[in-house]
């Protein structure tokens, strides 16, 4: 495989209720559409190095459904389902999001959110954008909270390799 | 998303900045130190509305003042800013990470097109 060297992601929080995530590719559009958009390919990439990625279902028509199931390297499962709302070829993908392991008492209403992912090609490098609108700014911060779980697992991960090193 | 209940126990700063307004206070005084006056004239509100938002931003830490002759200078505190920096970072970092893995799945896809086209 080959190392590309990283660009970095750029979150922004444009409102109380949304995450914005942007990154531009060294790709055509098509392509990154299509790793986007295939099961096989979605696979390879959604994982983020933290676990495997079990489950990819994608119907990609307006109304269909799609859920995404990873297991994290330490065996924990967490999965992701919702529907597709729009979608043009190539430029932008509007579907909803619900998080299987939402806390009792949150409804998916509350905890869900619609994701709109628009790809943009400019002599030919796609810029991503990703734009998370959640119901409410406890559900937006329980998002990024998540991710706050995440990095200290990155961070107990690396202790792990350091001490395994240091034996 | 185990964490829904952190919200309540987050820090005075994550609750200033979470007023759009004084967001716009930060963001001005992103570009360095400036006086009251200058941020009014950015917001476009009252000078008193201006200085309620800017007494919280102190509150929390979040901003310093020092007088300079006659005019108040405001600018950010960073290091009090640090923990929401953190807190975004962590997310952003999946992301990240997911799109590194992405960048490898399109470097094949190219590859693979490449060799198509030689097929030809």
């Amino acid at each position: 495989m080959t190392v590309t060297s990283s660009e970095t992601a750029t979150l922004t929080l444009p409102t109380d209720e949304q995450i914005l995530i942007t990154r531009e590719f060294d790709a055509s559009k098509d392509l990154v559409f299509r790793a986007w958009t295939t099961p096989e390919l979605v696979k390879r990439w959604w994982h983020a190095k933290r676990g495997t990625v079990t489950v990819v279902e994608i119907d990609l028509r307006v109304g269909g459904k799609w859920r995404y199931v990873m297991v994290a390297d330490d065996g924990f499962e967490v999965g992701f389902h919702g529907e597709y709302r729009e979608i043009v070829p190539n430029e932008r993908i509007v579907s909803t999001e619900v998080f299987e392991g939402l806390p009792e008492g949150v409804t998916e209403e509350q905890g869900g959110t619609v994701n709109t992912a628009t790809f943009t090609e400019v002599d030919g490098r796609t810029t991503v954008t990703l734009l998370v609108q959640a119901n409410s700014k406890e559900a937006r911060d329980a998002i990024i909270d998540s991710g706050m779980e995440a990095g200290l697992q990155d961070a107990l991960d690396l202790l792990e390799q350091t001490a395994r090193s240091l034996r | 998303m185990p964490a829904m209940a952190r919200a309540a126990t987050t820090t005075d700063a994550f609750n200033a900045i979470a007023e759009p307004r004084r967001r716009q206070l930060l963001d001005a005084l992103a570009g360095g130190e400036r006086p009251v006056n200058d941020l009014v004239r950015e917001l476009g509100l009252a000078q008193p509305q201006v200085s309620k938002h800017l007494r919280v931003l102190r509150e929390v830490g979040v901003v310093a003042v020092r007088d300079d002759g006659r005019r108040r200078l405001y600018r950010l505190n960073g290091k009090a800013l640090k923990p929401i920096h953190d807190w975004v970072k962590s997310y952003e970092r999946l992301w990240s990470e997911r799109f590194d893995q992405l960048d490898a799945v399109l470097d094949d896809l190219k590859q693979k097109e490449e060799g198509d086209d030689s097929d030809e």
